[in-house]
């Protein structure tokens, strides 16, 4: 951010112009209702370099949103997948800053959505507003931060995200009651983030019959936001049974495990998985 | 127990959760609707006649209550001032976590949990909660983390007889930050059947407030004892150690808009504030948010959080509870910092002075009275927060006795 010296003893900060193009994420759900591949990865993993090597991999592949997480500390939603992911993406040297300053040409290789996924406490750090103008000014298109609650964002945050043009995607469990889903429905922008049991990430590797009669609950609600379904969603099978009930699904811990498993070579991997999932 | 509602305070939990601009609920949606059940509840389940009853009824014949105040003669004559202890090391199971963990069982039971899940350091809120679980026959699961497994085995012994698992936190620092994790995430695996007992005045609202709220028979009965004692209840200094807080907001609680009693908060300063091994959050944290809640938090510029450290696993927490943040902020409180060897000096001075072992977590509250210059007619009551027979080792180790 610009600042500059007006008037005596004033500094009033210049924010950058942007020209306001649709978001990313509205224009993919606006073009496609089915079948949506979002894939979650851990920034500075496997290796600190990796991170602009596996989106653009990714992107190249046929992945329809790319979820870039923040690595942090004390990931209470994570499970043992990712927060390994993230310890190692730490120990890599990984920050938010640095990150940011990794996707700065992104857009130059791909105008596939991308998402930030993180804890609150990093960005709140980071500054709020800052980090809403930097994610704004290097092309990413949408957050997710689970720690961040409802209340707090549409009170403080809300207008903030609309103004850098960044999509909020809120998370909805099988314990959300309606009433709340409704609200949260209406303050969400670009989709609804639907955990798929309550659980941490990774914890289960398939979709059970209970949370069929969950998606069917909220298909049922007709909401305004589209839905991916997120959590034990980790190969064609289960991707194929959670996009019945919403536009796709989201796959963290299964993928991020592939690239622990070929962390030397993972370009190749990356596209036969994204394949397979896509069934193409 | 405070369940007075109509207070206009600011040093009480406002309606959004916070105390000055710290405090909140910064959770995922999976932990929502048990937290939101709480918050809707809270205030009046404890106000319940029958609930508060039975509340009183075990504090006294379960617990012991009420923990003495005793006049401490000779530690008096040492400091040149009137202090009292505050004994909450008499209590059952040896500390004051006992007094929550009665509350909040309680509190589960009328929820309708069968299951309980908890997190510890020292191991004191850990066998506190098996305690009240074997008491009320509810299942218990203790997150414990693996370096604090082996540093306070007593009381993971203590944990086992009692019936609870403790399960060891094997990430991060694998000390009492990771167990509160683990704990979380369990909590957020089982949200229907299950209560999660927080120790200590932190993690979302209404936690710290509904903590504050079952610790501050403490200073309830500092009041009145301190009225027969003295004729005035109350003193010139309260003073209370604090990891996360329990202890020194049951002390504090009915003093926290008395301002002519000064609220002396003493924190782990570790092997010393520019060690890089210290605890101290207040000296060398900022605000972000951090199991939960908005607080003063131990981070990198980054907003990692950094692992603390202290000779007492009961205060090596990175955070400090969003009403010592407020007082921090605020200067109501007045924060001192004690090393390790001054904590452990201060313990040993206790134990040949007045006969009694502190609780290493206690010796930090007792070493702030060097740091404090008193009047001859200062009155002073010093919460001595837990018993020393699970530090024994450390004392043995630290050997200046």
């Amino acid at each position: 951010m610009q600042t500059i010296y007006s008037g005596r003893f004033t500094l009033y900060p210049i924010k950058p112009t942007f020209v306001i193009e649709m978001n990313r994420i509205d224009k993919l759900f606006q073009e496609k209702q089915n079948n949506i591949l979002a894939v979650y990865f851990t920034a500075g993993y496997p290796g600190l370099g990796d991170t602009t090597k596996v989106l653009r991999s990714l992107a190249d592949s046929g992945a329809d949103i790319i979820e870039v997480g923040i690595p942090y500390s004390d990931p209470v939603a994570d499970g043992p997948t990712i927060q390994a992911s993230g310890q190692q993406a730490l120990d890599n040297g990984m920050n938010l800053k640095l990150l940011l300053e990794q996707l700065a040409d992104i857009r130059q290789h791909t105008q596939t959505p991308i998402v930030l996924m993180g804890y609150f406490n990093t960005v709140l750090v980071y500054g709020v507003e800052r980090f809403c103008m930097k994610c704004k000014e290097v092309g990413v298109d949408g957050l997710i931060l689970p720690d961040l609650p409802v209340e707090e964002y549409k009170e403080k945050y809300a207008d903030m995200f609309a103004e850098y043009g960044l999509c909020n995607i809120l998370l909805i469990s099988p314990t959300t009651k309606e009433e709340r889903i409704r609200q949260i429905d209406e303050i969400s922008t670009g989709f609804l983030y639907m955990v798929s049991s309550n659980a941490i990430t990774g914890a289960k590797g398939s979709v059970e019959d209970a949370q069929e009669e969950y998606f069917k609950r909220i298909e049922a609600m007709n909401l305004k936001t589209p839905r991916l379904i997120g959590f034990g969603i980790s190969n064609r099978q289960t991707f194929e049974r959670a996009s019945k009930y919403a536009s796709g699904a989201i796959i963290g811990s299964a993928f991020v495990n592939l690239l622990t498993e070929n962390e030397k070579d993972f370009d190749g991997p990356i596209r036969e998985f994204v394949k397979e999932v896509k069934g193409l | 127990m405070n369940t007075d509602t109509n207070t206009q305070s600011i040093f009480q939990v406002d309606e959004k959760g916070y105390y000055g601009e710290f405090g909140g609920a910064f959770i995922p949606e999976m932990l929502y609707p048990n937290v939101e059940e709480l918050r809707e509840n809270y205030l009046r389940i404890m106000s319940e006649p029958s609930f508060k009853a039975e509340f009183d009824k075990l504090l006294k014949d379960y617990v012991g209550r009420p923990s003495p105040l005793y006049f401490a003669e000779r530690l008096s004559e040492r400091y040149g001032a009137k202090i009292y202890l505050k004994r909450e090391d008499l209590n059952h199971t040896g500390a004051h976590k006992i007094n929550n963990t009665i509350g909040q069982i309680l509190m589960a039971k009328k929820l309708g949990k069968k299951k309980i899940i908890a997190e510890t350091g020292a191991g004191q809120h850990g066998v506190a909660t098996a305690t009240v679980c074997a008491l009320t026959g509810l299942d218990c699961v203790v997150y414990m983390g693996e370096i604090d497994m082996k540093r306070q085995k007593p009381n993971v012994e203590r944990m086992r007889i009692l019936g609870a698992e403790v399960v060891p936190a094997t990430s991060g620092s694998k000390t009492l930050k990771d167990a509160t994790n683990e704990a979380m995430r369990h909590w957020l695996a089982h949200p229907d059947d299950t209560h999660y007992i927080i120790g200590s005045v932190v993690g979302p609202h209404p936690y710290p407030d509904m903590v504050a709220r079952f610790q501050s028979v403490i200073s309830e009965e500092i009041k009145f004892q301190l009225k027969e004692h003295t004729g005035n209840e109350n003193p010139d200094y309260v003073i209370a150690c604090v990891g996360g807080g329990s202890n020194a907001a049951g002390a504090f609680y009915h003093y926290l808009d008395t301002p002519k009693v000064k609220l002396v908060v003493a924190e782990a300063a570790g092997k010393g504030l520019k060690s890089g091994e210290s605890a101290a959050t207040t000296a060398l944290g900022k605000p972000g948010v951090l199991h939960g809640s908005k607080t003063i938090v131990m981070q990198t510029e980054d907003g990692q959080v950094v692992e603390p450290y202290s000779v007492s696993a009961g205060l090596d927490y990175p955070g400090i509870g969003p009403l010592h943040a407020h007082l921090y902020d605020s200067g109501r409180g007045h924060f001192v910092y004690v090393t390790d060897e001054e904590a452990l000096d201060a313990g040993i001075l206790l134990s040949k002075t007045e006969g009694i072992i502190p609780a290493v977590e206690s010796s930090h509250a007792l070493a702030a009275l060097d740091k404090i210059d008193f009047k001859p007619e200062d009155i002073v009551v010093l919460n001595l927060s837990g018993r020393g027979d699970k530090d024994l080792e450390t004392y043995i180790r630290y050997g200046k006795y």
